[in-house]
């Protein structure tokens, strides 16, 4: 279907878009258009004025500053996944991206987009919450700093104001010493995903676990942090045993989505666990420990 | 009122366009009903199916999932602006293989599949698979548009041997 009419703003720069989003109307940021085209075809999403970002220079680039990888709103995923400057200082961004739908989608859609669209199946709004990331947005109130876990409100709901925009993301880059993971279980590759883990694990020298974060997608109704599996491995010296226990412990506090057309409770569940078992034993040994 | 027509200025197979469209127009829409490029089909209008895909400025997307207006000064190339002497090496390829059944899903395939030959012609069969997934066909059971885009492949690397004919 056609998607309800619409006033169409291409913005020049982030004033100029500010500007457009404080239209009296209901006004909605256009980014890769990945997620939103499909809601307005749907009817799902019926924005009056479209403001598109995607023209600001502002935007349009990503910087590497004191081990954090900041990545402009108009950056499209498949441009992330062929820098090779990204490539090298963040391989864990550039394998998650490589979960998220095909090439062609991942050609137009933005990373800032999917966080500012927080659906709880997707990857990068967990990659964010598992590594401590921040939200850089700007709005009628002056730019803002929003942390991950402050940033997702609910299901396909961020914490924006009316007017505000995302304008960067702000994802803290794995040290050396620092192993990582993401998996999921989707029914094909490329499609959403029915559970999905990505995990970071650091290791001290004598090999006990000194930090650890560990977020669910798919599981609940937003991205969520295993804290009951972090607790289990924190200060831990990793084995099999400590593995089963941080997987048994995983859901611990986790509000996992009833039975749904996609997949029952108790299987995501069971996906939940296993994914979050199988990502920290990978992580483990990225981070040189053996025994996993 | 609201939605009121926009201009628009894109270049489609080489050839500068100028039009005036609504800004909920897609970019399938006004290639298919505007310029009467009827090359690209419009299957599921979601991005599940990949029958709309066009190139974009190198990159291969869907058209369903874009505004005409968003294509301002692009340079898009459609189904039609392959082989216009004769029949593209690809699409040669999807004959000779007899990747198509009732044909609506092939241009999508062959701009998908132009666009990974540009990348590189080295694929191997499990990677061409996953590199193709996003387009779904109904009729083929996919297996011949591999074999087809494989020998295209193999035909780009050895432009005078056998599978280039
Ligand atoms: C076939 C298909 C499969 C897909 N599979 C996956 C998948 O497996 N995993 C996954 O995570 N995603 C998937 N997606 C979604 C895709 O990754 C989207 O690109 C992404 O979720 C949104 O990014 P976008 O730039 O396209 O945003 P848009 O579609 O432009 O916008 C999405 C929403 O976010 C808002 N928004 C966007 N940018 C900003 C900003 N800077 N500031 C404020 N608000 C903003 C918009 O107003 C809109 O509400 C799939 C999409 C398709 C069509
Ligand atoms: S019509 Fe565009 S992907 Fe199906
Ligand atoms: S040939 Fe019929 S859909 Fe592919």
């Amino acid at each position: 279907m056609r998607s309800a009419a619409f006033d169409y703003v291409r913005a020049g720069s982030v004033a100029e878009a500010l500007v457009a989003l404080a239209d009296d109307r209901e006004t909605r940021v256009l980014a890769g258009g990945q997620s939103l085209v499909p809601m307005m075809a749907l009817r799902l999403a019926r924005p009056e004025v479209l403001v598109d970002i995607t023209r600001c220079p502002e935007l349009q680039s990503c910087s590497l500053e004191e081990s954090v990888l900041r990545i402009g709103a108009a950056v499209p995923d498949a441009v992330l996944e062929r820098d090779p400057d990204i490539r090298a200082a963040h391989p864990l961004l550039v394998r998650t991206l490589s979960l998220i739908a095909h090439e062609e989608i991942r050609a137009r859609g933005t990373l800032c987009g999917s966080l500012a669209h927080a659906d709880p199946a997707a990857e990068l709004p967990a990659l964010l919450l598992a590594t401590d990331g921040e939200v850089e947005v700007d709005g009628p109130g002056g730019p803002r700093r929003v942390p991950a876990a402050e940033f997702f409100d609910g299901p396909f709901t961020a914490a924006l104001d009316d007017g505000e925009m995302v304008v960067a993301a702000r994802l803290p880059v794995p040290g050396p010493a620092v192993g990582w993971a993401v998996d999921e279980i989707a029914r094909r590759p490329g499609d959403f995903a029915l559970a999905g883990a990505v995990c970071t694990v650091e290791l001290d020298s004598s090999g006990r676990c000194s930090g650890v974060g560990v977020a669910l997608f798919g599981v609940s109704s937003t991205p969520v942090r295993s804290r009951g599996a972090e607790e289990v491995l924190m200060g831990q010296q990793v084995d099999e045993a400590v593995l089963d226990a941080a997987a048994a412990a995983s859901l611990d506090g986790v509000d996992v989505l009833g039975d749904e057309v996609h997949a029952p409770a108790a299987y995501r569940r069971d996906a939940g666990r296993a994914l979050v078992r199988r990502t920290l034993a990978a992580a483990v040994r990225s981070a040189g420990g053996g025994t996993a | 009122m609201t939605g009121q027509p926009v201009p628009v200025t894109l270049r489609v197979n080489g050839r500068r366009e100028v039009g005036r469209v609504e800004p909920r127009v897609t970019l399938a829409e006004f290639l298919r009903e505007e310029l009467g490029l009827t090359g690209t089909h419009v299957g599921c209008e979601q991005g599940v199916c990949g029958a709309c895909t066009v190139v974009v400025d190198g990159a291969a997307v869907r058209s369903c999932l874009m505004f005409a207006v968003q294509a301002e000064g692009c340079d898009v190339e459609t189904v039609e602006g392959l082989g216009r002497d004769g029949l593209h090496p690809l699409q040669q390829a999807f004959w000779d293989a007899q990747a198509v059944q009732c044909g609506f899903c092939t241009p999508g395939f062959l701009m998908t599949a132009l666009v990974a030959l540009r990348e590189r012609t080295d694929w191997d069969r499990t990677a061409l698979r996953e590199r193709l997934g996003g387009n779904l066909c109904r009729c083929t059971g996919y297996e011949p548009i591999v074999d087809a885009v494989l020998a295209a492949a193999e035909a780009a690397r050895n432009p005078g041997g056998e599978a280039a004919r």
